[in-house]
């Protein structure tokens, strides 16, 4: 009986009411990965919590320094995982900006599909997870099912389920097929209908209501100030997407709305997430009808550095570079001029950004990436205070963090 | 057939009655456990227990032998008596119940004048068990589950008991056996019908008595991890998993019992004597397994608040009304 006799000895003296320190991850079913979690609690509400994170660490940033730009985006794919097509897009649009290259406007197309695709299955497993962790387990297999079809056409697109490697610098790695058309389209037409299950289920269910409602209220002034974005922001009711204030490859071409919530509650973040999922399913349906206006041209810019594909010619030998080691090239010159890029996109959670830094050698001589779950998770003693634990368990899941993204 | 019966000596046919009530209560509560992983299995687009034996129908057995074989962790710091009698208490408390249920007209365990006191009694008693694992197993988890419990237990035995009053007010009788008489004996023949409140309510009850969803706050698993048995292993886990089934066999009796006109039938079937009974009892299992299926869970404060501020309420104002009627029709 060690550990009450303590807990009921430390009080601090003052008569105030002694406070309970429970240990929350990194293995706990609802904590998303390996984050962990220090709480105070008196009762089971939350006086302080104290998230500590780094288990996950994998040092992406220092490893991207040894590696040339292409290989470089094997690594964003474990930056985000569930959602790695938009971690490759973001790293590609920064190199495209430190190269001069304009991908062709099919690649763009098809990038800007991938993209929102990667969003709806984010958001999919989003909606399932919280879900399960406010208790409705119906809802998490549902999504799972929806989100199935969608890695499907993943597998189709490029051979891979979660980590695609398929966006590559100047463009896409391998054209849509016919095949891959149809099937998205038949996705598109069916995806709203799947929808509205999912809101059947939970959107007037007043226990769903009881839950999300008034929970971690956060509003526009301070959903700036602590550095949210994405529909956590878009919850508070600011209306900023970065694919509406700096459009990044086929969004300008696009038409589609930027739903905000009222309340800044979970249950605001949990509607703007669903119209999302409305908005994405329509921006694929444009893409697909524009590609046929662009129907035979490559996905591949002209220009593009041609470090790991084989079509294109090879220097028979590595040529050794003076200080980098070797350089994998068929170039004479560096393929990539000394200066800096920075690129962000809207990435499902929130904004991600790549800051990419080159000396003129084969490597970027700096990578910096901000990702939208390092910021959020930031947030979460701000918003948990005064909240029980169960409330905690819908914070995290309505931040939508993942650990990968955060550690990196 | 009574003349063989009528010889047998009583302590040797209470014997053989309670054994066989105990092995059909067992059956029961080992293939609930399949029929709701199959049912929320149909429900979610999955497939279920489809491995062992044909149509995975052997699964509940599969799952006793292998929770046997697991070794029975004991933690260092644990209270160690009580952290072994407690799924004990629990698994006694919620499996005692069964014997008080009049499942024939002639075939009923131990037919108690305060049956349904009695009952009461023991699932109040069945949270000693998860109160005091909660305690013993010397872990902050397994407090706060066994904690939130306590609670509960206690604010929604309130209600039910309320909620049951109504149905002894009508019956004029805590005798299990004598409830079941007096609806048959009543213009509606349930009792479902005028005391439709006290349904609603204790099957609500029953729900957060048994800690089932949406009400499974002590062990609910994506806040508390297991809740009040996450030191447990092996087959003390298995005691208690089987004490909440147990527990669900029980109230569903109960409900079918004070509500649904028990064993009685519109019509006899002959030669199984049952039946009407089991029907009954497996409607009201579906409906737990279903609610399992659809709800999301309570917080833990919206629960207490749900119990005092409504359902309380509710179930007294029904019982003043019945009191009322009583009186004065």
């Amino acid at each position: 009986m060690s550990l009450y006799v303590e807990v009921i000895k430390n009080g601090n003296g003052k008569g105030e009411p002694e406070h309970f320190t429970i240990n929350m991850g990194p293995h706990h079913p609802s904590t998303h990965g390996v984050l962990r979690l220090v709480l105070e609690l008196d009762g089971e509400t939350i006086v302080k919590c104290d998230p500590r994170i780094g288990y996950l660490h994998r040092g992406v940033e220092k490893l991207a320094e040894h590696l040339n730009y292409n290989q470089t985006i094997v690594l964003s794919d474990r930056l985000d995982y569930i959602a790695s097509a938009a971690n490759n897009i973001a790293f590609c649009l920064a190199f495209e900006k430190l190269l001069g290259i304009t991908p062709p406007r099919r690649a763009r197309l098809i990038r800007t599909i991938v993209n929102e695709m990667a969003r709806i299955s984010s958001h999919l497993l989003w909606l399932a997870t919280h879900a399960l962790d406010i208790g409705a387990m119906t809802v998490f297999l549902y999504c799972f099912r929806d989100r199935e079809w969608l890695l499907s056409i993943f597998e189709k697109v490029c051979g891979a389920r979660l980590t695609h490697s398929y966006v590559r610098v100047g463009g896409v790695r391998l054209d849509f097929t016919q095949e891959i058309i149809d099937e998205l389209r038949r996705f598109t037409e069916e995806f709203p209908q799947r929808i509205l299950d999912y809101e059947t289920l939970i959107d007037v269910n007043r226990i769903w209501l009881k839950r999300t409602r008034d929970v971690a209220v956060v509003d526009a002034e301070t959903a700036i100030n602590l550095g949210l974005t994405g529909p956590v922001l878009r919850g508070s009711g600011v209306p900023y997407d970065v694919r509406k204030f700096r459009p990044y490859d086929a969004y300008d071409e696009v038409e589609f709305e930027v739903p905000v919530g009222e309340r800044g509650d979970t249950y605001d973040r949990y509607k703007v997430r669903m119209k999302e999922l409305r908005q994405s399913n329509w921006i694929i349906k444009q893409c697909l009808d524009k590609l046929k206006e662009v129907e035979g041209e490559p996905v591949l810019a002209e220009e593009a550095p041609d470090l790991l594909l084989p079509s294109r010619v090879r220097e028979p030998e590595p040529k050794p570079h003076p200080k980098k080691g070797f350089v994998f090239t068929g170039k004479e010159l560096p393929v990539v001029p000394p200066g800096e890029a920075f690129a962000s996109i809207e990435s499902p959670k929130g904004e991600l950004a790549v800051y990419v830094v080159s000396d003129g050698g084969p490597n970027p001589w700096r990578l910096r990436i901000r990702t939208p779950s390092f910021v959020h998770i930031s947030a979460i003693p701000e918003l948990a205070k005064g909240h029980m634990i169960a409330d905690l368990v819908a914070i995290i899941g309505t931040l939508d963090v993942v650990l990968g993204d955060c550690d990196r | 057939m009574s003349d063989i019966i009528a010889q047998i000596p009583y302590p040797l046919l209470v014997f053989i009655v309670a054994f066989i009530l105990l092995n059909l209560t067992l059956l029961h509560v080992a293939y609930l456990t399949y029929a709701e992983r199959k049912i929320i299995a149909r429900m979610q687009q999955r497939l279920g227990p489809n491995r062992v034996g044909p149509r995975g129908l052997l699964q509940p057995i599969a799952d006793v032998l292998k929770l046997l074989q697991k070794e029975d962790i004991i933690p260092n710091n644990v209270d160690k008596s009580v952290f072994k009698i407690a799924p004990l208490i629990s698994l006694v408390c919620a499996g005692t119940g069964v014997s008080l249920i009049p499942l024939w007209e002639k075939f009923v365990l131990s037919n108690l004048n305060v049956g349904l006191l009695f009952i009461l009694a023991l699932s109040s008693l069945s949270a000693y068990g998860v109160i005091l694992s909660g305690w013993a197993s010397n872990s902050r988890y397994a407090l706060l589950g066994g904690l939130r419990s306590s609670a509960q237990v206690i604010s929604y035995e309130i209600a039910m008991s309320l909620a049951l009053l109504s149905v002894v007010l009508m019956a004029g009788s805590f005798n299990l056996q004598d409830i079941v008489k007096a609806q048959v004996a009543s213009p509606f023949k349930v009792y479902l019908i005028p005391q439709v409140v006290a349904f609603f309510v204790f099957m609500v009850c029953a729900l957060a008595e048994t800690n089932r969803v949406p009400f499974d706050l002590p062990e609910a698993e994506t806040e508390l991890v297991a809740g009040y048995f996450v030191e447990y292993s092996g087959i003390r886990f298995a005691l208690f998993y089987l004490a909440e089934y147990f527990g669900m066999v029980v109230m569903s009796a109960l409900a079918v019992t004070c509500f649904l006109g028990g064993y009685a039938g519109p019509f006899e079937v002959p030669g199984l004597p049952f039946i009407w009974f089991l029907l009954k009892l497996y409607v009201l299992l579906f409906f737990y397994i279903w609610v399992r299926a659809t709800l999301p869970r309570y917080r833990y404060d919206q629960l207490m608040g749900l119990g005092w501020k409504v359902l309380i309420p509710l179930a007294l104002a029904n019982l003043f009304v019945t009191a009322f009627l009583k009186l004065y029709l």
